[in-house]
């Protein structure tokens, strides 16, 4: 299958005014392709931006030259040259981003912060959440905290329910950050189940493991930094 | 599509200070941009004249209507102004006092916006103001109470459910949770969010509070005496600021 995320010479480094105007930089003419149902493994020691360059897919960080390409449908749009509202359309739609954090909002059960992503791109209600509480109960969620803000989860739990609404809809391109690390062996495998099914639905997954045999689990190559 | 507002290089001038310099931005439907800077930093002056109730000094401010229809705010006349701000605009000052009758009922001040754009029948519209204390959760009981027995907590909601009646389709807030304990301020900022979500509303946040920005926005503009210095998503303005002043504001923030 065709590349569907294609990153073009990107430079990255971080200036930061604060001390001095040290600059950090993270790469530079780093190019990759991935193609729809291709995961792969971002690798590197620690600090040269394994994170970051997920992060610059996703539009978070900004990139100093370059380009990310983006197959939105049948249209190409260059993350790091698009207007704030484009992005905005692809993360609803064509990018998704997995962390083991969990922006916890006070009050919002946890089934509906996973339901969310379906129902703002139109899902009924009803059905997102039959999704979401099915994908709550496969990673092992009790259902009595369903209805409850993950706001008192332990975090192994907060953790899981933040994959959950990672995996809720479907996205062409997934991006994942350490989603197994710190999970016990019976949820990362739950985990690793819900990364092959994405890729079998067609997903380009890119994604950074600490673990090596997970990631040799999970991806069939790998971009190197350092 | 077009944009719902458009700003074109605003500048208001107090004599030779510039309050706001130069601002420029479009924000679309359903979207939600936070002004953020320090006090005097011309937040509340930007505001004041986007939403008309303060002449810019140059520049222009563009808003697109119902029907589609492209006006300039310095264009329309007064009583068209104001029918904009009655129906399609909301306004949520920090001050409830501000944005409240306070001589009147809870009630009233939701129903006096209905009247407004013309209803007239009392029992719709007192059915529809007990709705909406609902939404804001304001027990029912307290509608006919004036505000002035209500805490600043429930002042805030109830302005809020008066400026949304009409269901606009932009609010202006100026620092909507400023001045409110820390735990009614979680209860109001994840109402607002809801209410803005559910709505398809558009909104412009000016707060000095980046968790608020945070929760709230999809988008950011940090201002620094009277300048837009940067311009970005909210998660690109937090975690890959660019600017030496936003770094600085973001690196500021007391983690808890």
């Amino acid at each position: 299958m065709g590349a569907v995320l294609k990153i073009e010479n990107l430079s990255k480094s971080f200036l930061l005014h604060q001390q001095a105007g040290a600059r950090i930089p993270l790469f530079e003419g780093l190019s990759a392709e991935v193609a729809a149902g291709e995961a792969v493994a971002v690798t590197g020691p620690s600090g040269r931006g394994k994170s970051s360059l997920l992060k610059l897919v996703y539009g978070t960080y900004r990139a100093n030259s370059g380009a990310i390409r983006v197959l939105s449908g049948s249209a190409w749009t260059d993350v790091v040259t698009a207007l704030p509202r484009d992005v905005i359309a692809l993360r609803r739609d064509v990018i998704g981003y997995v962390t083991q954090f969990l922006r916890v909002i006070p009050r919002v059960p946890a089934e509906m912060v996973v339901a969310e992503p379906m129902i703002d791109r139109g899902a009924a209600p009803e059905a997102a959440l039959a999704r979401a509480r099915m994908l709550l109960d496969r990673l092992n969620i009790p259902k009595r905290l369903w209805h409850l803000s993950p706001m008192t989860f332990s975090g192994g739990e907060q953790q899981r329910v933040n994959i959950a609404r990672g995996f809720a809809a479907h996205f062409p391109i997934l991006l994942l950050d350490e989603p197994t690390a710190s999970l016990d062996t019976e949820n990362r495998n739950r985990v690793l189940e819900l990364i092959a099914e994405a890729r079998g639905a067609g997903s380009a997954i890119l994604a950074v493991f600490h673990d090596e045999t997970e990631r040799h689990r999970a991806c069939a190559r790998s971009i190197r930094l350092d | 599509m077009s944009a719902l507002l458009s700003a074109e290089k605003v500048s208001k001038f107090y004599g030779a200070r510039a309050g706001c310099r130069d601002v420029s931005f479009e924000l679309w439907p359903g979207e939600v941009l936070a002004i953020v800077g320090e006090s005097g930093s011309g937040k509340t002056t930007m505001l004041r004249c986007l939403s008309g109730h303060l002449p810019a000094s140059s520049g222009k401010v563009r808003y697109t209507t119902r029907d589609g229809r492209g006006v300039a705010l310095d264009e329309m006349s007064e009583a068209e102004r104001r029918m904009l701000m009655r129906t399609d605009w909301g306004f949520v000052h920090q001050d409830a006092r501000d944005g409240l009758r306070m001589g009147v009922s809870a009630g009233a001040n939701v129903g006096e916006r209905m009247m407004a754009v013309g209803e007239r029948h009392y029992g719709r519209i007192r059915a529809t103001a007990s709705d909406w204390l609902k939404r804001v959760e304001i027990p029912e009981d307290r509608i006919d109470d004036s505000p002035w027995s209500y805490s600043g907590g429930m002042r805030q909601r109830l302005q809020i459910a008066r400026n949304l009646v009409t269901a606009p389709r932009l609010v202006f807030m100026d620092e909507p949770t400023g001045g409110l304990d820390v735990s009614v301020q979680a209860r109001l900022l994840d109402l607002i969010r809801g209410l803005v979500k559910r709505l398809d509303l558009a909104a412009i946040v000016v707060t000095h509070d980046l968790a608020v920005a945070r929760l709230l926005s999809s988008r950011m503009m940090v201002m620094q005496q009277g300048q837009v210095i940067e311009q970005g998503l909210t998660d690109q303005i937090l975690e890959d600021p660019q600017a030496p002043y936003t770094q600085l504001l973001v690196s500021s923030v007391l983690q808890v």
